[in-house]
């Protein structure tokens, strides 16, 4: 099966996989389905969370580490060599994949939430004053809302919210007031982890930039299940995780504007982002290393290539297509069950495969470890988003989330999950 | 009726939840304290009568799942008449009861020997223990004659 599946991303490259998105094929790539919890088979609904990971993704990490083990841009030797190339490679992938960015607008992380961290607390620190302003909006995931919170008592710099409606959506009406002529920088999801509400983000980016506000794109919950593309988008800053989107945990990347970025002074002083280190000064390496001292997490970088390949196999556009349609059917079911609640838009069409809801009596916590004893995984809290969870009037919610490899089996176990709980509450 | 989960929430849990214990505000609040679990968002809130150094009457309010309002329940049950030297040592017995910590004083806890299945679902111990580090740290700051902050689980 290992070498069947290799063959089979490799076959993908050379013809056209639109027609032929096969769950079933895919499920196959992804050894942990052959795990059984609790007795049953898995039926993972928390890729908001992280995803799974296929084969090739892991047979990569150990790769690197059987074949290639070395460190990267420092050694005089073949493994050195194979290493940075196979490093650097990925980072060209990532160029491409986001919309043909320069590879030196591409810095490697360890996640979305340190990529954003350094645009706030390196760009936020040298741009912004008292009397400036910093515009989030009340859905951020506390990634895209804390650095900020920070950097304004840092630098005296205000904060402001785009309010959000009932239905979750951003109440857009005022945003030339919100987005004033003071505002430096807006901080935006394009993807809320919560309301799954897809925001739009290219309407926002142009309003900004004809206020002279830079945007940076939380694209944590976005790149890994649409075509994100920051050319047409004109996005100044882009974050998001690999690990979201089928490639390991501990790597995110910083997409930013290649002038931006250029006159932004580095946060993390070591190795490997210095040209000229004397006893008491340094020159700082040329992008994108400027940004990314120490030695990086290569296995990770080197795997992400095989996730990008078998992203990019299967197409962006199709994997959108194949959630929206797993959503409306989620949507549809959820919202025939009397005693749940579902927060977020219910147009699949401005929303993506993160569906949080309640149950009018069961706590979220009891609903995923009930499920969970049926093999379903599900997250429950308040998703890194609480200011949100409390505005929607609860501490907590239940919260499915979609991937390629999700079924409408996948969806009809859930809500015979939440039948089956009611009758095990007593409820019915 | 074999599955896990069944040993997770027993009868005397759910009809702990569905009807807590501790509900009726105390007439004089001696020690007060509000607890919250960050990772779930579940909140509480104690208040406690005392009668010298024994607790007359106990407030608990809870938001939470199942197990963190069963557990408040239970507590309220458990150490209405008790000093708070004695809820101290309940406190830790509760503790060791959940974690499995064999050194844990041991002792007859009632109603709460239900949560023992909660040890099976190593996340869902601090919904257990909410109830229990509210009160601890509500004792600990009368003694020190420290302010209240509130707790958490983390």
């Amino acid at each position: 099966m290992r070498v069947g599946s290799q063959l089979k991303i490799d076959a993908l490259e050379e013809h056209n996989f639109a027609s032929q998105f096969d769950v079933e094929l895919i499920k196959r790539d992804f050894p942990i389905f052959a795990r059984k919890i609790n007795g049953k088979n898995l039926v993972y609904l928390d890729s908001a969370a992280t995803t799974q990971k296929p084969q090739v993704v892991i047979d990569a990490i150990n790769d690197y580490y059987i074949n290639q083990n070395s460190n990267v841009h420092r050694g005089m030797h073949t493994l050195a060599e194979e290493a940075t190339l196979a490093f650097e490679k990925t980072r060209d992938q990532v160029a491409h994949f986001i919309g043909g960015a320069k590879r030196e607008e591409i810095i490697y992380t360890r996640n979305a939430t340190e990529a954003i961290n350094i645009v706030a607390s390196s760009w936020g620190q040298s741009n912004l004053k008292k009397g400036d302003r910093i515009v989030v909006s009340r859905m951020e995931h506390h990634a895209n809302l804390v650095p900020w919170i920070m950097l304004s008592k840092r630098t005296g710099a205000e904060l402001e919210y785009i309010p959000i409606d009932e239905n979750g959506r951003l109440r857009l009406e005022n945003i030339h007031k919100v987005i004033s002529s003071n505002t430096r920088i807006v901080a935006l999801t394009q993807m809320s982890n919560v309301l799954g509400t897809i925001n739009p983000i290219g309407e926002i980016i142009d309003f900004a930039h004809r206020r002279g506000a830079v945007v940076l794109v939380d694209g944590a919950q976005s790149v890994p299940h649409m075509p994100v593309n920051v050319k047409d988008l004109d996005a100044d800053f882009l974050a998001f995780s690999a690990h979201k989107m089928l490639g390991p945990t501990g790597l995110g990347i910083l997409y930013g504007k290649e002038q931006l970025l250029d006159n932004m002074e580095p946060v993390i002083f070591g190795g490997e982002m210095i040209s000229e280190v004397r006893y008491d000064s340094a020159k700082w390496n040329i992008l994108p290393w400027k940004f990314e001292a120490g030695t990086p997490h290569i296995a990770g970088a080197i795997a992400f290539s095989k996730a990008l390949k078998y992203l990019g196999s299967l197409g962006m556009e199709n994997i959108r297509r194949h959630e929206m349609e797993l959503t409306a059917y989620a949507l549809e079911r959820l919202s025939k069950l009397d005693h749940i609640r579902i927060f977020g838009p219910t147009d699949v069409k401005d929303r993506g495969g993160a569906i949080s809801f309640i149950d009018a009596d069961i706590h979220p916590h009891d609903l995923a470890t009930f499920l969970d004893s049926y093999g379903i995984a599900i997250r429950a809290g308040h998703h890194c988003a609480q200011p949100l969870t409390k505005s929607l009037g609860v501490n907590a919610t239940a919260r499915a989330s979609l991937y390629i490899y999700n079924t409408k089996d996948d969806i009809d176990k859930l809500i015979d999950g939440l039948k089956g709980a009611r009758k095990f509450f007593n409820y019915e | 009726m074999n599955e896990p989960i069944d040993d997770l929430y027993r009868d005397i849990l759910m009809e702990h939840y569905r009807f807590p214990r501790g509900h009726k505000k105390v007439a004089e609040v001696h020690m007060h304290n509000e607890g919250q679990n960050p990772l779930c968002g579940d909140e509480i809130e104690i208040a406690v009568e005392l009668d010298g150094e024994t607790v007359k009457d106990i407030y608990v309010s809870c938001m939470g799942c199942a197990i963190s309002v069963a557990s408040g329940s239970m507590l309220a049950e458990l150490i209405r008449g008790k000093t708070l030297s004695e809820v101290k040592r309940t406190a830790a017995a509760v503790k060791g009861m959940l974690t499995g910590e064999e050194n844990s004083p041991k002792e007859d806890l009632g109603d709460l020997e239900a949560l023992k299945g909660v040890r099976n679902y190593p996340v869902r111990i601090k919904c257990a223990l909410l109830s229990w580090t509210t009160l601890i740290d509500a004792i600990s700051a009368r003694e020190s004659g420290q302010k209240v902050l509130a707790s958490t689980t983390e």
